[in-house]
Order: structure tokens, then sequence, then C-alpha cells
């Protein structure tokens, strides 16, 4: 199975990379999960918790601010102007 | 000792002391360049991530928003000048105003009025200096620009472009700043911030996904763009303060550098001018000694 390469950036640092089998956000409408092959969207991110699960299982949460979420080609990119690994 | 020799003496004790102090603020700024840098390559990922999004809005819906479309009449424009706090930076602040006042002379030959926004102690005083007027100002922390600062500029400047012209909005702005090129040259940027210039169509459709991918967008195009073009401005004035940043680091390190050098130099021609003055103060001592002892053993 194909997988994602997600990155969470925020405005000094970028704060976590690599690969990843889902991520789950919450955008302004709700909660939204990608898994890879999702199609491209970009969304408008509602603060709060980002948790990626990685290939392995493991699950990695950040918090992002008012930031967007964009998907490409499963490329993931969390953007928020404060964000850090929680 | 001569009144000569006293002055060259002086002469080399300041300037050694002098030295002393711009070799420390050529250490300094060094090592401050390397980890304003790095901060400049950590908001990079930032910035692409941004410029990216705001493309594939641009190049996959077709919303017109108020940041990206040209206003029919330009009545007034704002100019944001990046400067530093501090001074002994060589040409670093005045090929920044110089570009600014180019600017102005071309903004208002096309009849333009400008507005100032200004960042950094040196072009305030420039102003305050020449009486002329400025919009707002920020000053402080133009070493280690801090995003809440970005934020609070990109505040100021969107909320005046955003004003009605006349309520004293401006209806196009440009950011001057000095450029990091490298340790050596640091270049000043003119740029036209608002209204924005999106390049369409970057990505173009690769060779196994031959038709343009179809954007979702969350809520709608509108939304996303009215959200994403705010935080557009943010980076770029962010990374313009980083540059001005770190192009302030290297331009007092090679200013404080040639400032060392020409005190070792005066060091050295002052040293050989004291070695001369003594030299013929010796030999004129002698010459009287001799001249004394002449004349008491004439006078036997």
């Amino acid at each position: 199975m194909a997988a994602l390469n997600v990155s969470v950036v925020s405005a000094d640092q970028e704060v976590w990379s690599g690969e990843a089998s889902m991520v789950v956000a919450r955008t302004v409408e709700g909660e939204i999960g990608i898994l890879p092959g999702h199609e491209p969207m970009l969304a408008i991110l509602a603060g709060g918790e980002v948790r990626v699960t990685l290939p392995g299982g493991e699950k990695i949460t950040a918090n992002a601010e008012d930031g967007f979420l964009s998907v490409h080609s499963n490329d993931v990119q969390v953007v928020a102007s404060r964000a850090s690994l929680a | 000792m001569g009144a000569q020799l006293r002055v060259y003496r002086q002469k080399i004790k300041s300037a050694q002391t002098t030295k002393k102090i711009t070799r420390a603020m050529e250490l300094i700024s060094a090592s401050r360049i390397q980890k304003a840098q790095a901060r400049v390559a950590a908001s990079t990922p930032y910035s692409n991530a941004i410029t990216r999004a705001v493309s594939a809005v641009a190049s996959y819906s077709n919303v017109a928003h108020v940041l990206t479309t040209e206003p029919e009449r330009v009545d007034r424009a704002a100019i944001v000048i990046f400067s530093s706090d501090r001074g002994l930076a060589g040409a670093f602040n005045s090929q920044v105003l110089r570009e600014a006042e180019e600017l102005t002379e071309l903004l208002r030959s096309q009849g333009k009025e400008v507005v100032y926004f200004l960042v950094g102690r040196k072009s305030v005083g420039y102003f305050s200096f020449r009486r002329r007027d400025y919009e707002r100002s920020w000053i402080g922390g133009t070493d280690s620009p801090l995003f809440d600062t970005a934020k609070e500029i990109s505040d100021a400047v969107l909320e005046a472009f955003l004003r009605d012209a006349a309520d004293g909005g401006v209806d196009e702005i440009h950011i001057v700043y000095n450029r990091f090129v490298s340790r050596i040259t640091q270049v000043p940027v003119v740029t036209r911030l608002l209204p924005l210039e999106v390049v369409e169509g970057e990505e173009e459709p690769d060779a196994k996904n031959e038709v343009f991918p179809l954007y979702e967008f969350e809520p709608d195009a509108e939304t996303v763009l009215d959200g994403l073009l705010p935080v557009y401005i943010e980076s770029r004035i962010f990374n313009a303060m980083l540059q001005s940043a770190a192009a302030k680091h290297a331009a007092t390190q090679k200013a404080m550098k040639s400032a060392t050098d020409n005190a070792d130099k005066l060091i050295k021609d002052y040293t050989r001018l004291a070695n001369e003055a003594r030299q013929s103060e010796i030999t004129q001592q002698i010459a009287e000694i001799v001249g004394g002892a002449d004349a008491l053993s004439s006078a036997k």
C-alpha cells in the first residue's frame, strides 16, 4: 500500500515530516481522515490536534493553530503559523 | 619625550582600542549570521507550502479575490521599509533607503501618493530627522525577528489595503528589504506585495497523471483563498524580516572586518611615524650634546 508523505510545518520550522498511513485533522467543517490515494484537497483547519498514524501503527499528535491542510498526490502538508508536537 | 612622539603614541593607543571593539563586533556578527541563516532556512518549508497552496487555488479554481484583483485606479501606494535597529553595517540601511526613495519618485511620477510603514529604528530616524510623515513604525527586534511582529505588520498592511481609498486606504503595497545573497553580497530588493501576482499553472500534470487533478476545497474555494492569502502575506513579510536580519549581520561583519583592517593599517603607519620621531629626537639630542661638548672644549 502506498504511504502518505506527511509534513507538519510551522512558520519558523518544520515540526515533523515522514511517512504515514493515515492523517486525521479537524477542519472548519469537521474531522477528516486522509488515507493514501485521497483526491487533491485544500482545507482550512480549525485549531486543534492533528493525528498522524505511522505505518507501524504508532501515533503522533501535533497541535496546529490557524492553518490549512493540503493534499496532493499522497503529499500531505499541515501548515500552521504555530504548530507543535503534543 | 617630544610632543610629536606623544601625539603618535596617543593615536596608536586609540586605534588599538577601536580595533579591539570592531574585532569583537566582527566575531559576534559572524556567529549571528549562521543563526540568522538557519532561521531563514527553517522558515522555507512554510513559505514553500503556502506558495504551492496559493498557486493551486489560483490554478484550479476561478475565484476572483480582493487581494488579487488589480484596482482600476491607484491613488495611494504604501511602501514597507525593512531597515535595522542599529547602524555600523556599512551601506545596509542607506541602500535600502535609497531604493525606497527611488521607488517613491517612480510612484509619485505616476501620480500616486506614497505612505510609509517603517521597520527598524534606522529608517524611523531617517524619516523623523527629515520631518517626514509615516503611517506606522515598528522598532526593536530586527536582529532576531519574531513571527508575532510579522503578523502585526501584515495585519496593519492588510487593514490599510482593505480600507477605502477615501478613508486613507492604500491600493498598492510595496516592500523594500535587503536580501541575503551571501556573506559578501546583500542586495536591496523591491517587490510589490499587493495586489498579488499569483503565478498560475506552476504544476504541470505529469506523465502518469495526465489530467489536472480536481481540487476539493473545504469549505469552498473562496473561503480557502480568504484564509490563505493573509497567511501568504504574513509569510512573505516574515521572510523579508528574516532575510533582512541575516543580511544585516553579514553587512555588519563586512563593515567591522574592514574597520579592523583599517585600524591595523593605521597602527602600522603611526608606529613607523613614531619610530621616526623617536629616532630624530635621539639624533637631535646627540647633535646637541656633541655641539655642547665642542663649545666647551673650544672655550678652554
